[in-house]
């Protein structure tokens, strides 16, 4: 039944709204960020084409280089702490104690509530005469006045990190509370009657068996982190003197704030590339992963 | 609703990543019917208490800072040395609020309006594209499977120079559909996924059952898969809306000026961006706005966890 062309006809048809609705929505503007970065499109109606001059520009002037450089320190320390904090939060929520339900939920929130909030919220923490982070750490001493995190470049990008880091980290405790819970308890209850301590057990049997996960979360947290944008728009919108302009942001500002959409188009183009690349990492190491298992 | 329970446990089951709750932890700590190997010591069980608490406490912070402020007079709240705890605080800030942000209703319901739009189109998209990925094999399936999740990687700020144009073009700027239209686009990919895994797990036979009895491939569907897939569905429709609820932001701040159509974030990031910010009111109102999405945790999260973590292709 599944094999004729009539059967095939049909298929096609259930699939033409979301295929045309994604072609126009997403594919026809991928085309078209490329055609345009070849262009001096701008508020003006027409545009001319112009051959590789703006890859030349954005190239020539030097402060691209740094962005991308930038871009890739604040998406590897973001990408890493999340792993890692998410890696914690997984064992403790996988222990039996009371309250585990309820901990589950509680970690839940970052990730539901939309994103701007959050981050509006952060912000107000971040203050520095009257933000949280700075008043405990002047009342525990720590800081001896006031640190406005905000206003430097330095604390600035690490209080994006942060925020980041903040967002991403339920998913991915989730995500690993869950691979975890996948494997099989019989390993623990066997390396257990051998006399395998609980930390033992975690570097021998857990960690080993979760490399799947980690691969597979940490390529999707890479991509989603290099594409982050609400963040530091929200917090900074990519200054102290750009010290927190990530790709995206400097895409953002070329485009929509100077209305340069031939160039922005441009940075889109090279964002592009860096974030096709990551796919067909993810791609392979998916199907890799998946081999592996069937084995 | 026992329909619901049932579905999202086989959602839950199916998903490699499904988080079930055991029930060993309702026992008590130190019980004797408790399994030797999840027995703790009590410098374990405080160690992980500790640890829970500091886990936690990060996730939490700026959801308690922020209620705390809401409830800190300004006076208070401008003054050094810091204060965690409010002094007298009170709910002034949810009634005044009101008045310093007039469209602050309007702004509730755009929200909510442009999520459920989102959410039908979503819907209605994504049911017949994941029936056709369950059931039939055309050349070409994987590859349109794969160019899906593709869709994922790319944010809409890559493409928000073309979209913008085309938005112009197709005369939407400034209008609610600039902002429903490509935030539905970026959600259906995931939909299908998780749609097309749960529809796998209807037996093929009732397909071809109803087949055999002369029934045509429309009405196939229509009668005996919608039907069945209808738990799969809802959980569908619940992780769109919340992520259509979540995500708005760079659409609705680049295709829309109007302050009468614009969601809650960005009502709130107008008046966050003013020189003197009532923090303790822009707090108040951000909580009213997070009050929907906790209403759902709490009486859905099951669901959710269900739904989250087989999505986990997202993000």
């Amino acid at each position: 039944m599944t094999s004729t062309r009539s059967a095939t006809l049909f298929a096609l048809a259930l699939l033409a709204p979301a295929l045309i609705y994604i072609l126009t929505i997403v594919a026809y503007p991928l085309v078209d960020t490329i055609i345009l970065s070849f262009t001096n499109a701008s508020l003006r109606p027409g545009y001319d084409f112009v051959g590789w001059a703006n890859y030349e520009r954005i190239f020539g002037a030097g402060n691209f280089t740094e962005v991308i450089i930038r871009t890739f320190i604040w998406t590897f320390f973001s990408v890493s702490l999340k792993m890692v904090i998410g890696m914690c939060g997984a064992v403790l929520l996988n222990a039996a104690i009371p309250g585990q339900a309820l901990f589950r939920i509680l970690t839940m929130p970052p990730w539901i509530v939309p994103m701007a909030i959050g981050i509006f919220m952060w912000g107000w923490m971040y203050n520095g005469q009257f933000g949280m982070i700075s008043g405990l750490l002047q009342n525990f001493g720590i800081i001896s006045g006031p640190v406005a995190w905000l206003a430097y470049g330095e604390t600035a990008f690490w209080a994006t990190i942060v925020t980041d880091v903040w967002i991403g980290v339920p998913m991915v405790t989730i995500y690993f509370l869950a691979a975890m819970q996948s494997i099989p308890r019989d390993l623990h209850e066997a390396a257990w009657t051998d006399g395998a301590g609980r930390f033992y057990r975690f570097r021998r049997i857990t960690l080993p068996l979760m490399v799947p996960a980690i691969i597979t979360m940490s390529l999707l947290s890479l991509i989603a982190t290099f594409n982050s944008f609400d963040i530091i728009w929200i917090l900074t919108q990519g200054g102290p003197s750009g010290s927190t302009t990530t790709m995206i942001i400097d895409t953002y500002k070329t485009a929509m704030g100077s209305r340069k959409y031939g160039e922005g188009a441009a940075r889109a183009v090279v964002i592009s590339i860096f974030v096709t690349m990551f796919c067909i990492v993810y791609f392979r190491a998916v199907r890799k992963l998946q081999q592996g298992e069937a084995k | 609703m026992s329909d619901v329970a049932r579905s999202t446990e086989v959602a839950a089951a199916d998903s490699k990543a499904s988080v079930k709750p055991q029930a060993k932890a309702r026992r008590g700590l130190w019980s004797a019917s408790r399994p030797m190997i999840d027995r703790y010591k009590w410098y374990e069980v405080a160690a992980l208490y500790a640890g829970l608490f500091v886990f936690l406490f990060f996730v939490l912070a700026p959801f308690i800072e922020g209620f705390l402020v809401s409830l800190k007079p300004l006076a208070q709240l401008f003054s050094t040395p810091y204060s965690f705890i409010p002094e007298n605080g009170s709910f002034d800030a949810y009634i005044n609020m009101w008045t310093s942000v007039p469209m602050l209703g309007m702004h509730i319901f755009n929200s909510f309006f442009i999520s459920t739009v989102v959410t039908l189109i979503v819907v209605a998209v994504v049911v017949p594209a994941a029936y056709a990925f369950a059931r039939f094999n055309f050349a070409g399936a994987g590859l349109m499977l794969a160019g899906f999740l593709a869709v994922n990687m790319f944010s809409g700020a890559v493409l928000l120079i073309p979209l913008f144009r085309l938005m112009r073009t197709m005369g939407l700027l400034n209008t609610y559909w600039a902002m429903i239209v490509p935030g539905a686009a970026f959600l259906i990919p995931s939909s299908v996924w998780l749609l097309r895994t749960y529809m796998m797990r209807i037996p093929r036979e009732l397909d071809e059952a109803a087949w055999v009895d002369g029934a045509s491939r429309l009405y196939t569907l229509r009668r005996v898969i919608l039907p069945l897939a209808m738990p799969g569905i809802v959980v569908v429709a619940i992780m769109t809306f919340i992520g259509a609820y979540a995500q708005q932001f760079i659409f609705a701040l680049t295709f829309n000026s109007k302050t009468e159509f614009m969601p809650l974030p960005i009502g709130l990031f107008a008046f966050f961006g003013k020189q003197e910010v009532v923090w303790n009111e822009l707090m108040a109102a951000s909580f009213v706005g997070i009050l929907p999405v906790m209403i759902v945790i709490v009486f859905l999260q099951r669901y959710l966890v269900a739904g989250l973590t087989a999505g986990a292709v997202k993000q």
